[in-house]
């Protein structure tokens, strides 16, 4: 019979083995997506995804209008989030401490975060496409606004609150009013983390599909009118995986690769240049 | 002067504030009103009907509840054991150096969108899948006699189950993140004076870790369900998209965040649109609901920490 201590030794093995598997596991996992997605992607990339649009199948096509669209409304969504959020993290922070609104709106804000981003899509659909009848880019990018605006929110706070209060007695001292000492000081110490939140933000909506699919639809063709339905990189990659033609596929592993890419080089650009540990949320 | 100066922007600031706590109160309220000829129509039983028919105007939620119920139970049952042995390895066992390249994988893993796991899981997972592992599932655990009927039916590749691995992959890096931090505010001293009575890794980890953190693990699984509930994009590609309910988990389902991807632009009709609006509302509230308790939970483990 084994003695207690070699039992606990034996069984202190095999749990230590399972975690090193269950690393080993996601780590594969990670190498596996990553190399699919460079073999297949690799091999569409040529410069006609850049300089065309989305064609019918058969048609050699690339992926132009999808890009300029993601761009325009990924711009204008982190344009509309970021000066609200802002100003609401920037209450929370300095003005709201532990009054109602403060602590109703934190719990607001986190509810926010973790909605569903089509639940997002469904609202904009309801406030906005319903009552002007016709899709847009701009329904799209509100709803991609209302995925900016939790972060940001989050991190003006989280920075607001990192800068010491000694500085702010420090420059009451001097007689600035709370204003000045608010825009000119702890907004120019804490910019770098707000920055931070803002290219995360960012990230995150690049890759979004589901608030986009009822709100800025899909247009085959070039569009650049905000008012009008508009074509994305999510929406395109989905609508071409999901269709039976081989071309759209490339087009589909291309694209994907794309986002892919553009997703992490903004994480590598807020971990090297900002030196910043992304929060996970 | 500056006093006024000082006022308008407080008040600017506070007014933005209130919109932002507006928004998710409009978000309730429009939903709600998108969906009220649905619940007009159907009243509670929208709940517990399994009908999808756009022809004969009768709907109900059952198969798409249960569908991301299911999925999202399976996504735990494979992705919170193999998040505890990740937390348990980059707390207890990786060395130094190598604790920030791993977790720069797993922000890695956190940051790939959506719809590229969507797409890998249809083009590479799911034909692997279902040419490997389906067949030998339905042979073998098929003939269970209880067990069984969850696993018969063909090898599609697609399906049930095989959404719920690829929202288990998904899930797996935010909750062994949180993990990895409730592991870590263990006080040391309490683990060392278990390592001195002569205590294994594993013992420590079960006996002084997990009773310490064990509000905070709980937190973390909320946090990957709630995630897990609401993702629209992975699972449309793999579910197989029928209002069918099958009791094998090999069989095509549906979720309500991918009927809402797959129906919502072509439902015609005032009452098919209401329908997917309410599924819409009874995820938003489910997930909130989550959101809710895992918060309070964190909250409670935080009052420990202060003590």
């Amino acid at each position: 019979m084994l003695s207690r201590h070699t039992e606990r030794c034996f069984i202190n093995s095999i749990t230590l083995s399972l975690a090193t598997f269950a690393m080993a596991l996601s780590l594969f996992i990670l190498g596996l997506i990553l190399s699919v997605l460079l073999k297949e992607g690799l091999a569409g990339i040529h410069l006609s995804l850049f300089t065309r649009i989305t064609q019918a199948p058969g048609t050699p096509g690339g992926l132009l209008n999808a890009m300029m669209g993601s761009l325009l409304m990924t711009g204008f969504a982190v344009l509309m989030g970021t000066p609200i959020a802002l100003l609401a993290g920037t209450y929370l922070a300095e003005y709201g401490n532990n009054s109602h609104l403060a602590v109703a709106t934190r719990f607001m804000n986190d509810v926010l975060l973790s909605a569903p981003s089509i639940v997002l899509g469904l609202f904009i659909y309801q406030l906005y496409v319903v009552n002007v009848h016709h899709f847009s880019a701009w329904a799209g990018s509100f709803a991609l606004a209302l995925i900016v605006i939790p972060v940001v929110v989050r991190t003006t706070e989280n920075m607001f609150r990192l800068v010491p209060d000694t500085l702010r007695e420090a420059v009451a001292a001097l007689g600035t009013p709370k204003w000045k000492i608010i825009t000119y000081v702890i907004l120019r110490v804490s910019r770098t983390g707000i920055l931070t939140g803002i290219l995360l933000a960012t990230a995150r909506i690049s890759g979004e599909t589901a608030p986009l699919l009822f709100t800025a639809l899909n247009n085959q063709f070039w569009s650049v009118h905000m008012n009008q339905a508009m074509a994305s990189m999510p929406v395109v990659i989905f609508q071409y995986a999901m269709s039976p033609y081989d071309d759209w596929h490339q087009l589909a592993w291309s694209g994907a690769l794309l986002i892919t890419f553009w997703v992490l080089l903004l994480n590598i650009i807020v971990r090297v240049v900002f030196n910043q540990k992304p929060p996970l949320h | 002067m500056e006093l006024n100066t000082d006022l308008i922007f407080r008040f600017i600031t506070q007014i933005f504030t209130y919109f932002v706590l507006l928004i998710l109160i409009a978000i309730l309220i429009f939903l709600v009103m998108g969906s009220l000829p649905a619940i007009k129509a159907f009243g509670l039983h929208f709940i517990v009907s399994t009908d999808w028919n756009p022809i004969s105007k009768q709907f109900g939620g059952l198969p798409t509840i249960v569908g991301t119920l299911t999925t999202s139970i399976i996504a735990l049952l494979i992705g919170v054991p193999i998040s505890f042995g990740i937390a348990l390895f980059l707390t207890e066992l990786s060395p130094t150096w190598l604790k920030h390249p791993l977790r720069i994988a797993m922000e890695l893993l956190a940051g790939i969108p959506s719809i590229i796991y969507g797409m890998w899981g249809l083009f590479v997972f799911a034909p692997a899948f279902g040419s490997h592992v389906q067949p030998w599932l339905s042979q073998h655990l098929g003939k269970l006699p209880i067990l069984g009927v969850f696993f018969q039916g063909p090898p599609l590749g697609i399906g049930v189950l095989t959404a719920g691995i690829i929202l288990s992959i998904m899930i797996i890096p935010f909750m062994a993140a949180v993990m990895r931090d409730v592991f870590a505010i263990v006080p040391d001293m309490l683990k060392e004076s278990a390592y001195a009575l002569g205590a294994t890794t594993w013992d420590v980890e079960r006996s002084i870790v997990l009773p310490y953190a064990k509000i905070g693990v709980m937190g973390s699984i909320m946090l990957g369900l709630g995630r897990a509930f609401g993702e629209t994009m992975a699972v449309a590609f793999v579910v197989g998209n029928t209002h069918i309910l099958s009791a094998s988990l090999l069989m095509p389902g549906n979720t309500i965040a991918s009927a809402l991807a797959n129906e919502f632009t072509e439902a015609n009709g005032e009452l098919y649109s209401a329908s997917l609006i309410e599924l819409g509302l009874v995820l938003f509230l489910i997930t909130s609901a989550l959101l809710f308790f895992s918060k309070l939970l964190l909250k409670k483990l935080a009052k420990y920490e202060a003590k």
